[in-house]
This record gives C-alpha cells, structure tokens and sequence, in this order.
C-alpha cells in the first residue's frame, strides 16, 4: 500500500458526485412538473395584456356559425331581424328535460325555480325580474326570449358566453312549459293522466 | 506499538454499524411522515386570493349549482374560471360599494383578469379532463372535498398519483348517480359498493390503470 490517501480522496468524491446527481434529479423532477407551455388561463409576459389565451379578431366567426341567411333563427333566435315566434328544431322529452336543468343552473338565482322571479339572488337586494307568468311574457314570441338570454336585457347581463345555442333554446321550451304549467286545465290532460289525478282525490 | 483505539471503541462500532441502519430507517420514516403534512401536499391550507371569494357563501348559502361559473366542466378539460363578467352579473347590483369587491369591479372596468391564485392542480405530466370524469359518474365533491362549506377555498386531497389510482383501481368505491354529481351535499349510501358495481356496468366505467391513461 504505496499511499491509501488519494483512493479514500477518490471514493468520498465518487459519494458526493452521486449525492449531487440525485440532488439534480430532484431538480429534473421539478422541471417536469411545469414544463414549458401554457395551461389554461396561464399568465405570460409575451403579451402585453398578460394573457396566454388569445381572443380571436374582432367579427371573427366561427365556421358553421354564421349568423346570416339558414342560420339566423337558430343563433339569433330572430327571422329577417324579427324576433321569431318558432323554434329552429321540435321540441322532445330529452330536451326538455336539458332545458329545465340549464334553467335551474343559469335563470333560476334571479327568476326562481318556477319564473316568477323570486330567485335567491332577488331575496338578496338583486332589483326583482318581471315573472315569466305574466301577459306580456306569456304572449313574447320564443325568439325574444333567446335573444334575452343571449344578450341580456336592462339589469340582466348577456348569458351568451356560457349557454351554448342549443341549450339556449332547451331553455326557452322549458320556460314555455312553466308558463303552460300555469295555464293548462285538467282537460287538456291525457285520458289515463286525468283519471290519475281525478282517483287521488276521491 | 500502542494501542490506538481504546476497547470502548468496539462497542461504538458495533452499534454504529447497526445504529446507522436504524437511524437511516427513522429518518425514511421521518420524511414519510412529512411528506404527508398539509405543508408539503397543500391540503387543507387555505390559499390567500386576490378577493376573498367565499364558496360556502355563493355555493352553500345561495346554492348557486357549480356550473354556474364553473360552465366548461361538462364539456372540457378545463372546469373553466369565471370571467369577471360572471361576477358583475351579481356584482353590478349587489354590493356595489363593497370594498372586498374593488379588485372585481377594477377588472371589469380596465378589462383586466383577476389573478386567482390556483388551489388544485395536477403535474404538467398529467393528461386530466374534468368532462369524462362527470360522464362518469364521479361528483365535484368526490376530488374538492366539502367545497360549499369552505370559506376561502383549499385543496382537499393530495392529487398523487397513488391517490389518482385509489378510485382508478377501484371506481366502484367512488361512482354516483349522474345526476348526484353536482349535488355539493351528496353522501354515498350505505351499500356504495353495489351501486358503484351497477354504476360501472351502467355507465360503462373501465379500471384505467394503463400508465398512457393520464400520462401522454
């Protein structure tokens, strides 16, 4: 054994050396777990706005939602500017059931459960809804009602960006149907309905 | 030539020998044990925001449904943050004058975004979509803890990968009715296992444990 001192000095670089790559490792680990892009609604510096979600140009329009010509009634719920009194597709059980949801979802805070605008957010100081059981809304053609939801009306913000178009319509059905709710006699009923009803009280 | 080391010395050998076994045992142990505290997995720590936005108040109180800002969940990854426009649907007439509120009004009026400080989120090296999971049958509350009883939000559970593979193992333990989902107070009932069996049948929920399942 010439001289041991080195080898020693050797091995404990050799243990160091591998206590730093593991320490590196720990840093490849970090690396991975925010990789270089964007998630949504990540913040970035390369805009001037801050923002990595881009807006599309102004007048942009998706493909297949034009607003124009075969279009219109259904994005716009209007038929050569006038507010339409039909609907763009037949009204189905599932679609009704999709409109009552979305309308417990997004109308129900202000205009209540039934429409007659009595929502928790109005039993919080929020200026109260005309109820959609009245005259005047009973009689609005179902394209006012689109174009409300989609845009809003007076204290009412647009709904647009976050009730897609054919759910905007599911709505509209399901508002039809309160307001039938409150109109319907027990002889517009089905035979076995009524007979159902009729049995229950006596 | 004398003796260098005193007799004492074997005796400290030994048991260093052994000692550093167990020391280096305790100290696995203790790093365990850390690792599982709210410090290094964030569960439970309530995380400060730019507006002390209270879910227990607009989920619980009001019982806004979740989709109500949260409005990309069925159909993207992403549940998708509110605009601030969502806010102000209330906000323009309802605390109008609330200090709390300023930060709120001042996005709306300089068209600038609130930066919310993020509370859940998975590895970049996670593929998550929020949409098939709903599909599925598997509720908000499932993954975000009791959100309409927290005041300023924070992350219920860990988000590991073992804690991802508890229910992806299993479904059956975690699957409610479709339209549970949302219900923020949903409590499973007591024969969960068999309405979770007849949930995956039903809704066609397979054990996805393939490593591609999340990591793409």
């Amino acid at each position: 054994m010439s001289n041991p001192q080195p080898r020693m000095a050797f091995r404990g670089a050799r243990v160091l050396a591998g206590l730093a790559l593991l320490l590196a490792c720990a840093g490849c680990r970090q690396d991975m777990h925010v990789q270089p892009r964007y998630n949504p609604y990540d913040p970035t510096d390369f805009f001037e706005d801050g923002q990595s979600a881009r807006l599309p140009v102004e007048g942009t329009v998706p493909r297949g939602d034009l607003k124009l010509g075969p279009n219109e009634l259904f994005y716009t719920g209007k038929v050569d500017g006038q507010a339409s009194e039909s609907f763009p597709f037949p009204v189905t059980r599932e679609i009704l059931d999709r409109g009552r949801e979305r309308f417990n979802i997004y109308c129900s805070p202000c205009h209540g459960f039934s429409g007659d605008g009595d929502g928790m957010i109005v039993q919080r100081g929020f200026r109260r809804p005309p109820s959609l059981h009245e005259d005047r809304l009973r009689n609005a053609p179902a394209g006012h009602f689109f174009d409300v939801i989609t845009n809003g009306m007076g204290v009412m913000y647009p709904y647009g960006y976050r009730v897609a178009p054919p759910d905007r319509w599911a709505i509209v059905y399901y508002i039809r149907a309160l307001q039938l709710s409150r109109q319907a006699s027990i002889n517009d009923l089905p035979d076995a309905e009524q007979k159902k009803l009729l049995g229950g009280t006596r | 030539m004398a003796q260098i080391f005193h007799h004492s010395t074997n005796t400290i050998a030994r048991v260093s020998i052994y000692g550093a076994v167990i020391i280096v045992g305790l100290l696995g142990f203790a790093l365990n044990v850390v690792n599982q505290t709210s410090y290094v997995t964030e569960v439970h720590n309530a995380r400060p925001q730019p507006v002390p936005f209270s879910h227990k108040h607009h989920a619980g109180e009001l019982g806004l449904d979740c989709r109500y800002c949260h409005s990309s969940v069925e159909v993207s990854s992403s549940a998708g943050m509110p605009p601030t426009q969502t806010c102000m649907t209330c906000h323009s007439q309802i605390w109008t004058n609330a200090e709390m509120l300023e930060p709120v009004r001042a996005s709306y009026r300089d068209s600038k975004p609130i930066s919310w400080t993020r509370v859940n989120a998975v590895p970049d090296f996670v593929y998550f979509n929020h949409s098939i999971h709903l599909a599925k049958g598997v509720g908000c509350t499932t993954c975000h803890g009791p959100v309409a009883e927290m005041n300023i939000t924070w992350r219920a559970e860990t988000l590991y990968m073992r804690w991802c593979l508890d229910c992806h193992t299993a479904p059956e333990k975690y699957l409610r009715p479709r339209s549970e989902v949302f219900n923020a107070y949903y409590q499973p009932p007591k024969d969960q296992l068999a309405l979770g069996e007849k949930l995956m049948k039903e809704y066609k929920v397979q054990k996805l444990t393939a490593c591609t399942t999340c990591h793409r």
